[in-house]
């Protein structure tokens, strides 16, 4: 059974049509590419997976549940994550905060227990504790756990993004451009983490990435958007290919006559 | 049980004890006159309803200047609960409270949907729908204000008070929901998207920031005898408002400082009362060409910054040998 489900999803803003009739479909365990040209609606998708923005048309079902008009925190709980293209960590909170607070929809003590501290409050705030450092680990972030997210460097901040997306226990895992601003080396060490993430918190990834040498190296099968539509899908090999990709990246063949 | 009989907890229990038993011992032996107890009084109530505030706006970062608004419902309703309907102070004070609680529900539901200035603006209207409808309400006296309630608040009841609101205030915080509530001030959209109710948590501060401003007004009403909408009004909301921002947004120690030390200012200021609004801006204008943070930031002022002075100060006598 597929994880995720589009079925003839349009957006539309104002006159404007940002993506049209979408149709995708991803099983559990999949490591999927979204590509396209600026502008091609890449983004929009991920607003409308996430309850960003709500769909015009069409229904997304996750998992075997519609998660149409539910709010972003509620469908985060059921289990889908995401980072954003331009960073927004909670810049001014330290770095282990920033990955607690992904937890907070997992804790186990209520209210009255905070304010009280009885119960199981201390042993709960230790166990998060331990799970964000746990986390931060593998991103080699632990060294850093009390700085502040902003003093951070670029690629750190990007790779604290994505330890934030995870704490939040997710199925699904949305990587907007997860590599953007990397310079080869660090693009070809994140591809390798990502396929670890995969295989290790058991996820189904689709990523936005300009970086070809990542999407095609990475991802097992790819979607490439143009103008909100779906021109070509399949595996790196066929979609690299496809006379309708070149053409939308590199533009049409001029025929002499 | 063990995580709370810390050294640390200790010192502060005890320096509490001792703060609380010097003062009454003074105002019984009567060293402390009445004008000055009277500022003591207004003190504490500046604290609860500067940290309250605090929750609101600085943790939680909804601008609100509807603070005394809160503070009217809890002051009325536990005077009515006193006055009319002969209930004990804790029964009242805790009434007016939950009543408070329950105001900063309902009007805090439709109107956190708003953001910065419109927030601020329908907080604004909410504070002075609050003062118009007492100030028409026959059963509280209207106008001409409610008379003859006793006078049940005193030093123990203030400083009691003071300590659990900033308490449980400070335990709200320094968990996961509190960390929620923060993470909605610094990005809205990135907390939602990490699974953080954004609405919730916005409610939830509102309605225990509004809770323990119910405490204040309960505590307030108690004090004077009397009370009057026009002492609920927005300059009110205001004087509040100054100590948080004096203090510092987002830090709980730099309330209960500004509370206090507007409070001393105050007492300087008496022989002034006509300017003492003119120096309270001009203080208010130098904050923040000087120092647009507050006195604290966002830092707090607790034993972990001494203990990083004795490092220090171990490491410089680890240099000299």
């Amino acid at each position: 059974m597929a994880l995720l489900e589009v079925n003839n999803v349009s957006k539309v803003f104002g006159g404007l049509s940002a993506v049209t009739n979408l149709k995708m479909k991803l099983g559990a365990g999949e490591l999927v590419g979204l590509i396209g040209p600026n502008g091609a609606g890449k983004t929009t998708v991920f607003n409308l997976l996430t309850g960003v923005y709500q769909t015009t048309a069409g229904d997304i079902v996750f998992d075997g549940k519609n998660i149409a008009g539910k709010k972003p925190s509620a469908i985060n709980q059921m289990g889908i994550a995401r980072t954003f293209q331009n960073i927004r960590l909670f810049s001014d909170l330290s770095v282990l905060d920033n990955v607690r607070i992904a937890y907070h929809s997992h804790v186990a003590y209520k209210l009255p227990s905070a304010i009280f501290r009885f119960g199981s409050f201390y042993a709960e705030e230790e166990k998060m504790k331990a799970r964000a450092i746990e986390l931060l680990k593998i991103f080699h972030l632990d060294g850093k756990k009390d700085e502040i997210a902003k003093n951070l460097p670029y690629g750190e901040q990007r790779r604290l993004e994505i330890a934030r997306a995870l704490a939040t226990e997710p199925k699904f895992l949305l990587l907007d451009e997860p590599a953007a601003g990397m310079n080869p080396q660090e693009t070809a060490e994140l591809m390798n983490l990502i396929r670890w993430i995969r295989d290790h918190f058991e996820l189904t990834i689709l990523l936005i990435e300009h970086d070809m040498s990542l999407v095609m190296g990475c991802c097992e099968r790819i979607y490439v958007l143009e103008y909100g539509r779906v021109i070509a899908h399949g595996d790196p090999e066929t979609v690299k290919h496809n006379p309708k990709v070149i053409e939308a990246y590199l533009g049409e063949e001029v025929t002499y006559a | 049980m063990k995580r709370l009989l810390t050294r640390q907890n200790m010192i502060i229990a005890a320096v509490l004890l001792a703060v609380y038993l010097i003062v009454q011992t003074l105002l019984s032996v009567g060293i402390i006159s009445a004008f000055y107890e009277t500022n003591l009084v207004l003190g504490g109530i500046g604290v609860i309803m500067a940290v309250s505030l605090n929750l609101i706006t600085g943790f939680a970062g909804q601008f609100t200047l509807g603070h005394a608004g809160f503070m009217a419902i809890g002051a009325y309703f536990s005077a009515v609960m006193t006055v009319k309907w002969g209930m004990p102070f804790v029964l009242a004070l805790l009434g007016g409270s939950c009543l408070a609680a329950v105001m900063g529900f309902l009007i805090g539901l439709p109107t956190l949907r708003l953001k910065g200035d419109y927030l601020a603006i329908a907080t604004l209207g909410m504070g002075e729908v609050i003062r118009v409808v007492l100030l028409n309400t026959k059963y509280v006296g209207g106008a001409a204000g409610l008379f003859g309630i006793p006078r049940l608040t005193n030093w123990t009841w203030i400083f009691v008070s003071a300590v659990v609101t900033v308490l449980c205030i400070r335990n709200l915080l320094w968990s996961s929901y509190g960390r929620a509530c923060i993470s909605v001030r610094e990005d809205e959209v990135a907390a939602e998207i990490m699974g953080v109710d954004i609405t919730r948590y916005k409610v939830l501060a509102f309605v225990v920031g509004a809770f323990f401003a119910g405490l204040g007004g309960g505590l307030y009403a108690h004090y004077y005898y009397f009370l009057q909408p026009g002492g609920f009004g927005f300059m009110k909301s205001i004087e509040y408002l100054v100590m948080v921002v004096l203090g510092g947004m987002g830090s709980m120690t730099g309330s209960v400082m500004a509370a206090l030390a507007l409070t001393v200012i105050n007492i300087f200021l008496q022989s002034y009362a006509a300017i003492r609004m003119i120096l309270y801006a001009l203080l208010l204008i130098v904050i923040m060409i000087f120092r647009p943070e507050g006195l604290m930031g966002s830092k707090e002022f607790s034993s972990a910054m001494f203990s990083r002075f004795e490092r220090r100060g171990d490491r410089g006598s680890a240099g000299g040998q």
